[in-house]
């Protein structure tokens, strides 16, 4: 059995195979392998199997069905389901249940997608690990004693170990392309603006933006076309007399004639060697392919995570102010007035990256700051994104690395939260600018951990940046390769 | 106790928020109705649930740029939205949707009536929009409940520059203001419904011996009536000054001291006593674009600007005659306003059409709670019923109950007059028989009229009286007068 989402869809829609057996036969490779992996906080298996049903029932009385019709995906569990918690690996939602389907959800629902559980995360999506989830610990399924990634950790490891054909995430700095480069799978974050916005609970609202997680480039072309496009609900998402969505599986397989890529070498030094190895094994692959290198400046690229942590945690001090304890969510028994509903329900129930965010992004929107924090930052921002239009001016993308590093152990950096952040340095700029970027598969380590590299390419050229990762995935099989849990 | 030598100015500066009559709330399509059961006007967006985003509502931009330009604001072509953080209960998002540096409107002024029948300006400083919050109801049985039917309702936040010197101007100035945006349609400026609530900034500049002493500012916050800023103004006037004289501190950065108002001892309750150092960490609201308010845009939003009522109210005096006061009760309300305009236009007599509209109109529209234009009667009949009288065929008495009939039945008043018999007589010949018949009865009443004593006056008017009694009353009174008086006279041996 293939399963990739569109060899399950195509034969669920063509009858060969009833949705309710492939349900079946995931949620059989779920009881196995979640407990070493842990990448569910909720498993849905009643009305995935519901949905499942309802499918099949309507192929059998030959009704149409939607692109995803039968596929089991996974969902990140910040994305708001009226069907079980909606959690963001808090203690704070840990028993929060949203009343409302966040936009994608409709979309996938509509597309008769098969949800069968929500992943795992860092909590409120702070952090590069999952080990910041107040609910769980997910482990990476290449080898359980490393990290899976994240934020969207659970969602990679899901996908990464087949407990699901495809999976959503939601990249603020790097939170899908991260986990699904150490994951060994293909990550897309989609240009701010395409994917709307409503349902996805806040973390850096100008940064937040939720894409697939896929074993394949196809997949990921084919989960945008159905969460792609405008919706009223999201003032950021853009129109589509703007930026129409087109099909993203229409010309997938024409390769880019005269491909023209960025490189920055200088930026290519911090990374591990083995990784610095692979990227240059990937630049020749599109090489002989008949594409150009073209190395260029970032100028201000280094200084993009400074920038990203003065923007992000200020957007986050505001949008958490919400976990308060008044309205939902956790609220301290211990509170003898209101004033400590507010304190001692946030202090119990945030966990320290989050509330280290909070007090940084507090801090530099205080008044006396704010001019030398956040108004510098977004300054930064807008040289940053100067940057990529330039790079874009020179070339029709970028590649970089994802991570300096492949997948580290559990623990190995939970002490030192600044190197934790510092490892984002290849993602993070992507998001400052507002960008499309992917994460795609292209090797392994000596300790047999994935090893991925980063496409990046102009607003709103989903299209050309699905096109130019999948000219390398078609030449080579590291998108095949399973971890040993999942054989 | 005022010193001999001191002589004091009151200065007061006004925050306005205003209640705009949107259909739905500021961020999201909740429908805005009041008097409804707590929390029942509520969507995951105006809650603050996670993930919801909100969504401007055009038509109160339109609302609210509209008001600016009647108080001939600066109109700002790019605006945007800011958020302002602080923690209360009936904030559900703990952060307010509000506009910090780019205000819709700056830099206007409104015109006040004052005592005199002169104008003053009032310099406003900036208008802007943003989203109230909910309501904490604190007697829900030992404790504090949260209505949010009133979380994100749009409202329109003025503030004035501290051009006010009397408890009179301040108001003088809210009332202008809440017919101001009752003319413009934009807020039904209910005080009942708390749509309009005032926070005044108050001090006093006490001149004593060529010197000038200014008193800490203190602020009086959430009066939701025009008594209540009143009063509240004139207390805390007396108030500082004493407090001047017992401990003669002057304003400094940092003493300013925010009270509340008590409504039944009609005192003023402290708050605060430091202005707490509130860093509300405004930020643009990155969940939201910014609004560009494009020349078009704001040329069709010019276009529903209509006169001013202050500017009416002394265009009726001079082009109508009219009292101050007839115009100011005819200005108070668009409708009237423009019902009595439509009147004039075809023809009739100023005062006498005030004196329908604002008389019996204005009692019938408020018996049945609708605007004056509602009623059943038009400018057209109204103009027909005003001629009648002024041509004699009825008498005012008589056209007051034909207009009541028309205003909430409908009709046509000459069939009206008809049908009830209402035609008043004119016939000269049957009122001199009814007058001298009278003149015979009324021996003391014609001498007195005849030696012109004390009584005379009075005298006269009792015959008039019964003489319009005798004819049933549809005679012209106007007649019966001139006939008596021809009557009378020839009695005195005058012409």
């Amino acid at each position: 059995m293939e399963w990739t989402v569109r060899a399950l869809q195509e034969q669920i829609s063509a009858g060969q195979i009833r949705s309710e057996e492939v349900v079946k036969a995931f949620f059989e490779r779920i009881d196995k392998i979640e407990p070493q992996v842990g990448a569910f906080l909720t498993l849905l298996k009643e009305t995935a199997y519901e949905q499942a049903r309802s499918v099949d029932e309507k192929i059998a009385a030959g009704q149409p069905v939607g692109p995803l019709a039968g596929v089991p995906l996974a969902i990140k569990d910040n994305l708001c389901m009226t069907v079980g918690p909606t959690t963001c690996a808090s203690k704070m939602l840990e028993h929060f249940y949203s009343p409302y389907n966040a936009h994608v959800v409709e979309n996938l629902k509509a597309a008769d997608a098969v949800i069968v559980g929500k992943t795992n995360m860092d909590e409120f999506a702070m952090g590069s690990s999952t080990e910041n989830s107040g609910l769980k610990r997910t482990c990476n399924p290449w080898n359980t004693s490393r990290v899976p990634g994240g934020s969207s950790g659970g969602s990679a490891a899901a996908v990464a170990a087949r407990m699901c054909a495809a999976a959503l995430g939601s990249d603020t700095g790097g939170s899908i392309r991260q986990p699904a480069g150490f994951c060994g799978v293909v990550g897309l974050k989609p240009t701010y603006g395409r994917v709307s916005r409503y349902g996805l609970v806040a973390y850096g609202s100008s940064l937040d933006q939720i894409g697939p997680i896929t074993q394949t480039v196809e997949d990921s072309a084919i989960l945008l076309n159905v969460i792609a496009g405008y919706d009223s609900r999201d003032s950021t998402c853009v129109s589509e007399d703007i930026a129409p969505v087109p099909d993203y599986t229409a010309d997938l397989e024409q390769p880019f004639e005269g491909l023209r890529i960025a490189v920055v070498e200088s930026l290519l030094e911090g990374a591990q060697i083995e990784v610095q190895q692979v990227i240059a094994e990937v630049l020749k692959i599109y090489e002989a392919q008949g594409a150009q290198l073209v190395p260029i400046q970032m100028p201000h690229f280094d200084y993009a995570i400074s920038a990203y942590y003065v923007i992000a945690t200020a957007e986050a001090s505001s949008n958490l102010a919400r976990y308060d304890g008044v309205h939902y969510g956790y609220r301290s028994s211990r509170a003898q007035d209101y004033i400590e509903v507010y304190s001692k329900s946030r202090d119990e129930a945030l966990g320290p990256e989050v509330k280290r965010r909070i007090m940084l992004g507090t801090f530099a929107l205080s008044s006396g700051y704010y001019d030398a924090y956040y108004l510098k930052a977004l300054k930064v921002r807008n040289l940053i994104r100067e940057d990529f239009t330039r790079a874009f001016e020179q070339a029709d993308c970028l590649m970089l690395p994802v991570s300096p590093t492949t997948a580290f152990r559990l623990g190995e950096k939970t002490a030192d939260p600044l190197q934790m952040y510092l490892a984002d340095i290849y993602t993070i700029a992507v998001n400052l600018a507002g960008v499309p970027a992917a994460s795609i598969p292209c090797g392994l380590d000596r300790s047999r951990l994935p090893i991925g590299f980063q496409i990046v390419t102009a607003p709103f050229t989903e299209q050309t940046l699905l096109r130019i990762a999948r000219m390398y995935e078609r030449c080579t099989c590291w998108h095949q390769q399973l971890p040993e849990i999942a054989q | 106790m005022m010193k001999m030598s001191d002589s004091y100015t009151i200065v007061v500066g006004l925050e306005i928020h205003i209640h705009l009559a949107t259909r739905s709330k500021m961020f999201c399509s909740c429908e805005l109705v009041y008097g409804q059961p707590p929390n029942t006007r509520v969507c995951p967006v105006c809650l603050g649930m996670p993930g919801t985003l909100p969504v401007m509502n055009k038509t109160a931009v339109e609302y609210a740029v509209l008001t600016a330009m009647a108080l001939r604001c600066q109109i700002a072509p790019l605006t945007k939205w800011d958020r302002k953080s602080y923690y209360y209960p009936d904030l559900p998002k703990n952060y307010q949707i509000s506009q910090y540096d780019l205000p819709i409107g700056s830099s206007g002024y409104i015109e006040i009536s004052q005592e005199d029948g002169g104008t003053k300006k009032i310099r406003i400083r900036r208008a802007h929009l943003e989203e109230d919050a909910g309501k904490n109801i604190h007697d829900a049985g030992g404790y504090t409940a949260v209505d949010l039917n009133r979380a994100g309702a749009p409202l329109l936040e003025i503030v004035t520059e501290p051009d006010m010197n009397s408890p009179v101007e301040v108001r003088a100035l809210a009332e202008e203001l809440r017919r101001i945006v009752r003319f413009l349609g934009v807020s039904e400026g209910d005080m009942q419904k708390g749509h309009m609530r005032f926070e005044p900034n108050i001090n006093l500049h006490i001149q004593r011996n060529g010197q000038v002493f200014k008193t800490p500012i203190t602020e009086v916050k959430n009066l939701n009536s025009f008594r209540a800023l009143e009063r509240s103004i004139a207390y805390e006037a007396r108030r500082q000054y004493e407090e001047f004289l017992e401990i003669g501190r002057t304003l400094q950065m940092g003493n300013k001291k925010t009270f509340g108002w008590d409504d039944e001892q009609e005192i003023t309750v402290l708050q605060r006593e430091k202005e707490e150092a509130h860093d509300y960490r405004y930020f643009p609201e990155p969940d939201l674009v910014p609004v560009r308010l494009t020349p078009e845009w704001l040329a069709e939003i010019e276009s529903r600007l209509c006169e001013l009522p202050l500017a009416m109210e002394r265009r009726f005096q001079r082009e109508y005659g009219l009292s101050r006061y007839d115009a100011g009760v005819l200005t108070a309300e668009r409708a009237t306003a423009e019902f009595f305009e439509q009147t004039m236009r075809l023809g009739a007599e100023p005062k006498r059409v005030c004196n329908f509209l604002t008389q019996a109109g204005l009692k019938i529209a408020n018996e049945l709670s609708v605007p004056i234009d509602r009623l059943r009667i038009t400018p057209e009949t109204l103009a027909k019923l005003a001629q009648m009288v002024e041509s004699g065929l009825v008498s005012t008495t008589a056209a007051n109950l034909v207009f009541e009939q028309i205003a909430r039945e409908g009709g046509e008043p000459e069939v009206i007059v008809r049908e009830k018999n209402l035609l008043q007589s004119s016939d000269g010949g049957q009122i001199e028989v009814l007058a001298e018949a009278v003149i015979a009865e009324q021996p003391q009443a014609v001498r007195d009229v005849v030696e012109e004593n004390k009584k005379a006056k009075k005298a006269l008017g009792f015959l008039m009286g019964q003489i319009i009694q005798k004819a049933g009353g549809q005679v012209n009174p106007k007649l019966v007068s001139q006939i008596l008086q021809q009557k009378l006279n020839a009695l005195k041996g005058k012409p």
